[in-house]
Protein backbone atom coordinates (compact mmCIF):
# COMPACT_ATOMS: atom_id res chain seq x y z
CA UNK A 1 0.00 0.00 0.00
CA UNK A 2 2.52 2.22 0.80
CA UNK A 3 5.46 2.20 -1.36
CA UNK A 4 8.72 3.35 0.00
CA UNK A 5 10.62 1.75 -2.97
CA UNK A 6 9.15 4.79 -5.21
CA UNK A 7 10.48 8.04 -2.50
CA UNK A 8 14.13 7.04 -3.00
CA UNK A 9 16.72 9.61 -5.10
CA UNK A 10 17.62 9.24 -8.46
CA UNK A 11 15.73 7.84 -11.42
CA UNK A 12 13.65 5.20 -9.58
CA UNK A 13 11.99 7.61 -7.45
CA UNK A 14 10.60 10.69 -6.61
CA UNK A 15 12.92 12.22 -3.76
CA UNK A 16 14.27 13.86 -5.82
CA UNK A 17 11.70 15.59 -7.55
CA UNK A 18 9.78 15.93 -4.05
CA UNK A 19 13.12 17.85 -2.47
CA UNK A 20 12.90 20.20 -5.13
CA UNK A 21 9.05 20.66 -5.12
CA UNK A 22 9.45 21.58 -1.37
CA UNK A 23 12.03 24.06 -1.97
CA UNK A 24 9.51 25.26 -4.70
CA UNK A 25 7.00 25.68 -2.03
CA UNK A 26 9.52 27.41 0.59
CA UNK A 27 10.75 30.07 -2.02
CA UNK A 28 6.53 30.78 -2.96
CA UNK A 29 5.96 31.20 0.62
CA UNK A 30 8.72 33.07 1.46
CA UNK A 31 8.14 35.28 -1.58
CA UNK A 32 4.66 35.60 -1.18
CA UNK A 33 4.98 36.37 2.92
CA UNK A 34 7.37 39.07 2.26
CA UNK A 35 5.48 40.59 -0.84
CA UNK A 36 2.05 40.28 1.34
CA UNK A 37 4.06 41.91 4.34
CA UNK A 38 5.11 45.33 2.29
CA UNK A 39 1.32 45.67 0.70
CA UNK A 40 0.34 44.74 4.10
CA UNK A 41 2.47 47.94 5.45
CA UNK A 42 0.81 49.76 2.58
CA UNK A 43 -2.74 48.90 3.72
CA UNK A 44 -2.33 49.82 6.91
CA UNK A 45 -1.29 53.27 6.39
CA UNK A 46 -3.92 53.80 4.22
CA UNK A 47 -6.30 52.61 7.08
CA UNK A 48 -4.85 54.69 9.46
CA UNK A 49 -3.84 58.20 7.63
CA UNK A 50 -7.14 60.55 7.95
CA UNK A 51 -7.86 60.33 4.08
CA UNK A 52 -11.62 58.93 3.44
CA UNK A 53 -11.04 57.55 0.18
CA UNK A 54 -7.43 55.29 1.01
CA UNK A 55 -9.13 54.25 3.92
CA UNK A 56 -12.78 53.10 2.09
CA UNK A 57 -9.84 51.48 -0.33
CA UNK A 58 -8.45 49.61 1.99
CA UNK A 59 -11.36 48.35 3.95
CA UNK A 60 -12.58 46.93 0.30
CA UNK A 61 -10.05 45.05 -0.14
CA UNK A 62 -9.42 43.67 3.09
CA UNK A 63 -13.33 42.62 2.93
CA UNK A 64 -13.24 41.32 -0.01
CA UNK A 65 -10.51 39.53 -0.07
CA UNK A 66 -10.92 38.02 3.17
CA UNK A 67 -14.28 36.76 2.36
CA UNK A 68 -14.02 35.45 -0.64
CA UNK A 69 -12.45 31.74 -1.15
CA UNK A 70 -8.51 31.93 -1.83
CA UNK A 71 -8.89 28.99 -4.72
CA UNK A 72 -10.88 31.71 -6.45
CA UNK A 73 -8.44 34.75 -5.80
CA UNK A 74 -6.10 32.38 -7.25
CA UNK A 75 -8.38 31.31 -10.25
CA UNK A 76 -9.21 35.39 -10.92
CA UNK A 77 -5.39 36.55 -10.55
CA UNK A 78 -4.04 33.49 -12.69
CA UNK A 79 -6.80 33.45 -15.60
CA UNK A 80 -7.76 37.39 -15.51
CA UNK A 81 -4.11 38.80 -14.27
CA UNK A 82 -2.56 38.40 -17.91
CA UNK A 83 -5.07 40.38 -19.35
CA UNK A 84 -4.78 43.20 -16.66
CA UNK A 85 -0.65 42.75 -17.32
CA UNK A 86 -1.09 43.65 -21.18
CA UNK A 87 -3.83 46.57 -20.31
CA UNK A 88 -1.30 48.01 -18.45
CA UNK A 89 1.15 47.33 -21.02
CA UNK A 90 -0.80 48.85 -23.32
CA UNK A 91 -0.92 51.93 -21.57
CA UNK A 92 2.72 52.20 -22.08
CA UNK A 93 2.58 51.63 -25.82
CA UNK A 94 3.67 47.89 -25.91
CA UNK A 95 1.34 45.85 -27.26
CA UNK A 96 2.38 42.52 -27.69
CA UNK A 97 1.61 39.13 -25.93
CA UNK A 98 2.98 38.86 -22.02
CA UNK A 99 2.30 35.62 -20.08
CA UNK A 100 3.66 35.32 -16.26
CA UNK A 101 5.23 32.64 -15.37
CA UNK A 102 3.55 30.40 -12.57
CA UNK A 103 5.43 31.55 -10.11
CA UNK A 104 5.16 35.06 -10.76
CA UNK A 105 1.16 35.17 -10.38
CA UNK A 106 1.23 32.52 -7.53
CA UNK A 107 3.47 34.73 -5.61
CA UNK A 108 1.17 37.74 -6.21
CA UNK A 109 -2.20 35.59 -5.66
CA UNK A 110 -0.69 33.84 -2.24
CA UNK A 111 0.40 37.66 -1.60
CA UNK A 112 -2.65 39.25 -1.88
CA UNK A 113 -4.07 36.92 0.36
CA UNK A 114 -1.56 37.06 2.75
CA UNK A 115 -1.46 40.54 3.07
CA UNK A 116 -5.12 41.01 4.49
CA UNK A 117 -4.33 38.84 7.34
CA UNK A 118 -1.00 40.45 8.17
CA UNK A 119 -2.07 44.01 7.60
CA UNK A 120 -5.11 43.15 10.40
CA UNK A 121 -2.13 41.84 12.37
CA UNK A 122 0.44 44.92 11.97
CA UNK A 123 -2.41 47.34 12.67
CA UNK A 124 -3.55 45.87 15.92
CA UNK A 125 0.10 45.91 16.57
CA UNK A 126 0.50 49.43 15.89
CA UNK A 127 -2.30 50.53 17.82
CA UNK A 128 -1.17 48.16 21.38
CA UNK A 129 1.81 50.67 21.42
CA UNK A 130 1.29 52.93 24.05
CA UNK A 131 0.80 56.88 23.06
CA UNK A 132 2.71 57.99 25.75
CA UNK A 133 5.92 56.58 24.68
CA UNK A 134 5.62 58.52 20.86
CA UNK A 135 5.37 62.08 23.24
CA UNK A 136 7.78 60.70 25.53
CA UNK A 137 10.60 60.45 22.68
CA UNK A 138 8.92 63.92 21.53
CA UNK A 139 10.02 65.39 24.57
CA UNK A 140 13.43 63.86 24.52
CA UNK A 141 13.66 65.62 20.74
CA UNK A 142 13.70 62.31 18.39
CA UNK A 143 12.21 63.31 15.13
CA UNK A 144 9.99 61.40 13.25
CA UNK A 145 12.35 59.09 11.65
CA UNK A 146 14.11 58.08 14.87
CA UNK A 147 11.03 57.49 17.03
CA UNK A 148 9.92 55.28 14.06
CA UNK A 149 12.92 53.15 13.98
CA UNK A 150 13.71 52.99 17.72
CA UNK A 151 10.69 53.79 19.84
CA UNK A 152 7.33 52.43 17.52
CA UNK A 153 9.30 49.62 15.58
CA UNK A 154 10.74 47.40 18.07
CA UNK A 155 7.46 47.44 19.95
CA UNK A 156 5.92 46.75 16.94
CA UNK A 157 7.20 43.85 15.47
CA UNK A 158 7.17 42.10 19.15
CA UNK A 159 3.25 43.09 19.38
CA UNK A 160 3.00 41.26 15.56
CA UNK A 161 5.27 38.99 16.07
CA UNK A 162 3.10 35.62 17.26
CA UNK A 163 0.36 37.06 14.94
CA UNK A 164 2.96 37.15 12.10
CA UNK A 165 3.75 33.83 12.58
CA UNK A 166 0.11 32.34 12.41
CA UNK A 167 -0.17 34.05 8.81
CA UNK A 168 3.13 32.08 8.09
CA UNK A 169 1.49 29.25 8.82
CA UNK A 170 -1.60 30.15 7.01
CA UNK A 171 0.79 31.23 4.00
CA UNK A 172 2.41 28.23 4.02
CA UNK A 173 -0.98 26.09 3.30
CA UNK A 174 -1.94 28.04 0.74
CA UNK A 175 1.23 27.86 -1.42
CA UNK A 176 -0.83 24.23 -1.58
CA UNK A 177 -3.21 25.95 -3.73
CA UNK A 178 -1.66 27.34 -6.45
CA UNK A 179 -0.58 23.74 -7.56
CA UNK A 180 -4.27 24.87 -10.33
CA UNK A 181 -1.70 27.13 -11.58
CA UNK A 182 0.24 24.35 -12.85
CA UNK A 183 3.44 25.69 -10.59
CA UNK A 184 5.48 22.33 -9.63
CA UNK A 185 5.32 22.45 -5.58
CA UNK A 186 5.05 20.28 -2.69
CA UNK A 187 1.43 19.18 -4.30
CA UNK A 188 1.71 19.64 -7.94
CA UNK A 189 4.54 17.23 -7.53
CA UNK A 190 2.58 14.66 -5.24
CA UNK A 191 -0.51 14.73 -7.85
CA UNK A 192 1.98 13.96 -10.86
CA UNK A 193 3.85 11.58 -9.11
CA UNK A 194 0.50 9.32 -7.68
CA UNK A 195 -0.64 9.86 -11.41
CA UNK A 196 2.77 8.11 -12.65
CA UNK A 197 3.15 5.57 -10.48
CA UNK A 198 -0.55 4.96 -9.34
CA UNK A 199 -0.29 5.10 -5.69
CA UNK A 200 -1.67 8.07 -4.74
CA UNK A 201 -2.04 7.34 -0.83
CA UNK A 202 2.45 6.89 -0.70
CA UNK A 203 2.28 10.69 -2.48
CA UNK A 204 -0.06 12.17 -0.11
CA UNK A 205 1.07 10.88 2.93
CA UNK A 206 4.84 11.80 1.92
CA UNK A 207 3.12 15.71 1.08
CA UNK A 208 1.61 15.84 4.58
CA UNK A 209 4.88 14.95 6.16
CA UNK A 210 6.32 17.18 4.48
CA UNK A 211 3.89 20.22 5.00
CA UNK A 212 3.89 18.85 8.95
CA UNK A 213 7.71 19.00 8.89
CA UNK A 214 7.71 22.36 7.48
CA UNK A 215 4.58 24.06 9.25
CA UNK A 216 6.62 22.74 12.79
CA UNK A 217 10.29 24.13 12.19
CA UNK A 218 8.92 27.26 10.77
CA UNK A 219 6.88 27.51 13.73
CA UNK A 220 10.06 26.82 16.50
CA UNK A 221 11.74 29.30 14.22
CA UNK A 222 9.11 32.16 14.81
CA UNK A 223 9.24 31.13 18.61
CA UNK A 224 12.92 31.83 18.90
CA UNK A 225 12.41 35.18 17.10
CA UNK A 226 9.84 36.19 19.93
CA UNK A 227 11.78 35.31 22.43
CA UNK A 228 14.80 37.26 20.83
CA UNK A 229 11.88 40.38 20.44
CA UNK A 230 10.90 40.65 24.29
CA UNK A 231 14.41 39.88 25.50
CA UNK A 232 13.38 43.25 27.83
CA UNK A 233 10.03 41.86 29.38
CA UNK A 234 11.12 38.22 30.36
CA UNK B 1 -39.74 42.53 -16.01
CA UNK B 2 -39.56 40.36 -19.28
CA UNK B 3 -38.00 43.60 -21.05
CA UNK B 4 -35.76 44.18 -17.88
CA UNK B 5 -34.52 40.07 -17.64
CA UNK B 6 -33.89 39.82 -21.22
CA UNK B 7 -31.80 43.56 -20.86
CA UNK B 8 -29.75 42.10 -18.29
CA UNK B 9 -29.04 38.73 -19.84
CA UNK B 10 -27.08 40.97 -22.88
CA UNK B 11 -24.61 41.02 -19.92
CA UNK B 12 -22.22 38.27 -19.32
CA UNK B 13 -22.17 38.94 -15.71
CA UNK B 14 -25.72 38.77 -14.69
CA UNK B 15 -25.90 35.05 -17.13
CA UNK B 16 -22.76 33.87 -15.02
CA UNK B 17 -24.69 34.88 -12.23
CA UNK B 18 -27.59 32.86 -12.74
CA UNK B 19 -25.64 29.94 -13.39
CA UNK B 20 -23.51 29.96 -10.62
CA UNK B 21 -26.45 30.45 -8.14
CA UNK B 22 -27.22 27.18 -8.97
CA UNK B 23 -24.03 25.81 -7.38
CA UNK B 24 -25.24 27.51 -4.04
CA UNK B 25 -27.13 24.42 -3.14
CA UNK B 26 -24.55 21.79 -3.67
CA UNK B 27 -22.07 24.69 -1.73
CA UNK B 28 -24.95 25.09 1.22
CA UNK B 29 -25.26 21.39 1.62
CA UNK B 30 -21.35 20.84 2.26
CA UNK B 31 -21.99 23.38 5.23
CA UNK B 32 -25.04 22.17 6.34
CA UNK B 33 -23.90 18.71 6.95
CA UNK B 34 -20.40 19.17 8.28
CA UNK B 35 -21.16 22.24 10.30
CA UNK B 36 -23.51 20.91 12.85
CA UNK B 37 -21.70 17.38 12.96
CA UNK B 38 -18.12 19.28 13.52
CA UNK B 39 -19.69 21.93 16.27
CA UNK B 40 -20.80 18.74 18.39
CA UNK B 41 -17.39 16.83 17.78
CA UNK B 42 -15.56 19.78 18.28
CA UNK B 43 -17.11 19.97 21.95
CA UNK B 44 -16.35 16.41 22.48
CA UNK B 45 -12.59 16.58 21.14
CA UNK B 46 -12.39 19.91 23.77
CA UNK B 47 -13.31 17.90 26.61
CA UNK B 48 -10.96 15.19 25.56
CA UNK B 49 -8.46 17.31 25.25
CA UNK B 50 -8.72 18.90 28.67
CA UNK B 51 -9.13 15.54 29.97
CA UNK B 52 -6.41 14.51 32.43
CA UNK B 53 -6.47 11.03 31.64
CA UNK B 54 -3.45 10.78 28.98
CA UNK B 55 -4.38 8.16 26.98
CA UNK B 56 -7.52 10.44 25.68
CA UNK B 57 -5.89 13.70 25.38
CA UNK B 58 -2.60 12.49 23.78
CA UNK B 59 -4.51 11.22 20.75
CA UNK B 60 -6.38 14.07 20.36
CA UNK B 61 -3.52 16.41 20.60
CA UNK B 62 -1.69 14.50 17.77
CA UNK B 63 -4.70 15.05 15.93
CA UNK B 64 -5.28 18.68 16.15
CA UNK B 65 -1.44 18.87 15.39
CA UNK B 66 -1.44 17.13 12.20
CA UNK B 67 -4.58 18.57 10.78
CA UNK B 68 -3.92 21.98 12.19
CA UNK B 69 0.26 21.39 10.33
CA UNK B 70 -0.99 20.36 6.97
CA UNK B 71 -3.23 21.97 4.36
CA UNK B 72 -7.00 21.31 3.79
CA UNK B 73 -6.31 20.28 -0.26
CA UNK B 74 -3.58 17.43 0.92
CA UNK B 75 -6.76 16.29 3.30
CA UNK B 76 -9.28 16.30 0.78
CA UNK B 77 -6.88 14.91 -1.82
CA UNK B 78 -5.86 12.07 0.71
CA UNK B 79 -9.38 10.88 1.33
CA UNK B 80 -10.65 11.62 -1.80
CA UNK B 81 -7.56 9.40 -3.85
CA UNK B 82 -6.12 8.55 -1.51
CA UNK B 83 -8.95 6.02 0.55
CA UNK B 84 -10.14 5.22 -2.96
CA UNK B 85 -6.65 3.50 -3.74
CA UNK B 86 -6.97 0.83 -0.76
CA UNK B 87 -8.25 -2.10 -1.80
CA UNK B 88 -10.01 -3.20 1.47
CA UNK B 89 -12.09 0.22 1.72
CA UNK B 90 -13.08 0.04 -2.11
CA UNK B 91 -14.74 -3.46 -0.70
CA UNK B 92 -16.07 -2.69 2.42
CA UNK B 93 -19.75 -0.29 2.92
CA UNK B 94 -17.92 2.67 3.24
CA UNK B 95 -16.94 2.80 -0.27
CA UNK B 96 -20.85 3.43 -0.98
CA UNK B 97 -20.27 6.83 0.80
CA UNK B 98 -16.46 7.64 -0.26
CA UNK B 99 -17.14 7.55 -3.87
CA UNK B 100 -18.80 10.70 -3.52
CA UNK B 101 -17.20 12.91 -4.00
CA UNK B 102 -19.56 15.07 -1.70
CA UNK B 103 -19.53 12.73 1.36
CA UNK B 104 -15.80 12.93 0.64
CA UNK B 105 -16.00 17.03 0.98
CA UNK B 106 -18.00 16.41 4.45
CA UNK B 107 -15.57 13.94 5.79
CA UNK B 108 -12.21 16.14 5.01
CA UNK B 109 -14.01 19.54 6.04
CA UNK B 110 -15.57 18.05 9.45
CA UNK B 111 -12.29 16.48 10.13
CA UNK B 112 -10.36 19.84 9.64
CA UNK B 113 -13.05 22.08 11.54
CA UNK B 114 -13.13 19.44 14.32
CA UNK B 115 -9.32 19.89 14.91
CA UNK B 116 -9.58 23.59 14.68
CA UNK B 117 -12.88 23.58 16.57
CA UNK B 118 -11.75 21.94 19.48
CA UNK B 119 -8.25 23.90 19.90
CA UNK B 120 -10.73 27.16 20.20
CA UNK B 121 -12.97 25.55 22.17
CA UNK B 122 -10.23 24.13 24.61
CA UNK B 123 -9.23 27.99 24.77
CA UNK B 124 -13.15 28.18 26.27
CA UNK B 125 -13.04 25.91 28.63
CA UNK B 126 -10.02 26.38 30.39
CA UNK B 127 -11.23 30.09 30.42
CA UNK B 128 -14.10 29.04 32.98
CA UNK B 129 -12.38 30.51 36.42
CA UNK B 130 -12.12 27.63 39.35
CA UNK B 131 -14.21 29.34 41.08
CA UNK B 132 -17.66 28.92 39.09
CA UNK B 133 -16.75 25.05 38.64
CA UNK B 134 -16.32 25.22 42.83
CA UNK B 135 -19.57 26.96 43.13
CA UNK B 136 -21.49 24.48 41.02
CA UNK B 137 -19.83 21.44 42.91
CA UNK B 138 -20.91 22.97 45.89
CA UNK B 139 -24.21 23.26 45.01
CA UNK B 140 -24.50 19.61 44.14
CA UNK B 141 -24.21 19.72 40.32
CA UNK B 142 -23.26 16.30 38.97
CA UNK B 143 -20.52 16.50 36.16
CA UNK B 144 -22.88 16.49 33.18
CA UNK B 145 -25.49 19.10 34.82
CA UNK B 146 -22.04 20.97 35.90
CA UNK B 147 -20.79 20.71 32.23
CA UNK B 148 -24.44 21.36 30.37
CA UNK B 149 -25.22 24.44 33.14
CA UNK B 150 -21.69 26.19 34.06
CA UNK B 151 -19.72 24.95 31.81
CA UNK B 152 -20.30 25.29 28.44
CA UNK B 153 -22.62 28.37 28.63
CA UNK B 154 -19.70 30.66 29.81
CA UNK B 155 -17.07 28.60 27.46
CA UNK B 156 -19.33 29.17 24.16
CA UNK B 157 -20.08 32.99 24.67
CA UNK B 158 -16.61 33.19 25.40
CA UNK B 159 -15.18 31.92 22.27
CA UNK B 160 -18.23 32.77 19.97
CA UNK B 161 -16.09 35.32 17.88
CA UNK B 162 -13.11 33.33 17.10
CA UNK B 163 -15.69 30.16 16.40
CA UNK B 164 -17.53 32.80 14.07
CA UNK B 165 -14.41 33.38 12.31
CA UNK B 166 -13.52 29.50 12.11
CA UNK B 167 -17.58 29.29 10.49
CA UNK B 168 -16.07 31.73 7.80
CA UNK B 169 -12.98 29.87 6.84
CA UNK B 170 -15.49 27.12 6.85
CA UNK B 171 -17.36 28.57 4.49
CA UNK B 172 -14.14 29.76 2.12
CA UNK B 173 -13.11 26.18 2.52
CA UNK B 174 -15.64 24.53 0.97
CA UNK B 175 -14.36 25.58 -2.57
CA UNK B 176 -12.10 23.01 -2.45
CA UNK B 177 -14.29 20.53 -2.55
CA UNK B 178 -14.99 21.83 -6.15
CA UNK B 179 -11.06 20.16 -6.92
CA UNK B 180 -12.43 16.73 -6.40
CA UNK B 181 -15.09 17.31 -9.47
CA UNK B 182 -18.05 18.24 -7.10
CA UNK B 183 -20.11 21.08 -8.40
CA UNK B 184 -20.35 23.59 -5.99
CA UNK B 185 -20.01 27.21 -7.04
CA UNK B 186 -15.93 27.69 -7.37
CA UNK B 187 -16.47 24.25 -9.94
CA UNK B 188 -19.10 25.84 -12.05
CA UNK B 189 -17.76 29.39 -12.27
CA UNK B 190 -14.64 27.07 -13.39
CA UNK B 191 -16.43 25.31 -16.16
CA UNK B 192 -18.12 28.89 -17.09
CA UNK B 193 -14.62 30.17 -17.36
CA UNK B 194 -13.40 27.29 -19.97
CA UNK B 195 -16.54 27.56 -21.71
CA UNK B 196 -16.97 31.73 -22.34
CA UNK B 197 -12.88 31.99 -22.45
CA UNK B 198 -13.76 35.59 -19.81
CA UNK B 199 -12.53 34.47 -16.26
CA UNK B 200 -13.07 38.12 -14.52
CA UNK B 201 -16.96 38.05 -15.22
CA UNK B 202 -17.14 33.91 -14.16
CA UNK B 203 -15.01 34.30 -11.25
CA UNK B 204 -16.76 37.61 -9.75
CA UNK B 205 -20.06 36.13 -9.83
CA UNK B 206 -19.05 33.20 -7.95
CA UNK B 207 -16.95 35.74 -5.25
CA UNK B 208 -20.36 38.19 -5.16
CA UNK B 209 -22.25 35.16 -3.79
CA UNK B 210 -19.57 33.48 -1.19
CA UNK B 211 -19.30 37.47 0.01
CA UNK B 212 -22.75 37.49 0.48
CA UNK B 213 -22.59 34.26 2.25
CA UNK B 214 -20.37 35.63 4.17
CA UNK B 215 -21.65 38.51 5.31
CA UNK B 216 -24.92 36.36 6.17
CA UNK B 217 -22.49 34.23 8.25
CA UNK B 218 -21.16 37.01 10.07
CA UNK B 219 -24.79 38.32 10.99
CA UNK B 220 -25.69 35.11 12.69
CA UNK B 221 -22.78 35.14 14.76
CA UNK B 222 -23.46 38.69 15.60
CA UNK B 223 -26.81 37.83 16.46
CA UNK B 224 -25.45 34.86 18.55
CA UNK B 225 -23.53 37.07 20.40
CA UNK B 226 -26.12 39.92 21.30
CA UNK B 227 -27.99 37.22 22.27
CA UNK B 228 -26.01 35.00 24.68
CA UNK B 229 -24.68 38.17 26.41
CA UNK B 230 -27.40 40.18 27.81
CA UNK B 231 -25.21 41.43 30.25
CA UNK B 232 -23.38 43.24 27.46
CA UNK B 233 -26.30 44.95 25.83
CA UNK B 234 -26.72 48.36 26.27
CA UNK B 235 -29.88 49.02 28.34
CA UNK B 236 -32.52 50.36 26.15
CA UNK B 237 -34.39 52.98 27.55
Amino acid sequence: MFKFDKLVFGDLGWGDELLFATLMTITVSILSMGLGLCLAIITVWAKLITNRITRLIANFYTTVVRGVPELLVIYLIFFGGNSVVMGVAKLFGYNGYIELNALTIGTIAIAFISATYSSEVIRAAYLAVNKGQVEAAKALGLNKIQIFLRVMGPQIIRYALPGIGNVWQITLKDTSLISVTGLVEIMRQTRIASNVEHSPLTFLITAAFLYLFLTTFSGKFFKVLELNYSKGYS
Amino acid sequence: MQSLLSYLNEYLLFRNFVEVIVGLDNTLLLLVVSLPIGFVLSLLFALGRVSKNKFISKPIATYIFVIRGTPLLVQIYLIYFGLGSIEFIRESFLWYLLREPFWCGVLALTINTVAYGSEIFRGGIQSVTKGQIESGLSLGFNKINLLRKIIFPIALRKVLPSYGNELILMVKATSLVSLTTYMEMTGIARKIMAKTFAPVEAFIAAGLLYLFLNFLMVQFVKYLEWKYNPHLRLEQN
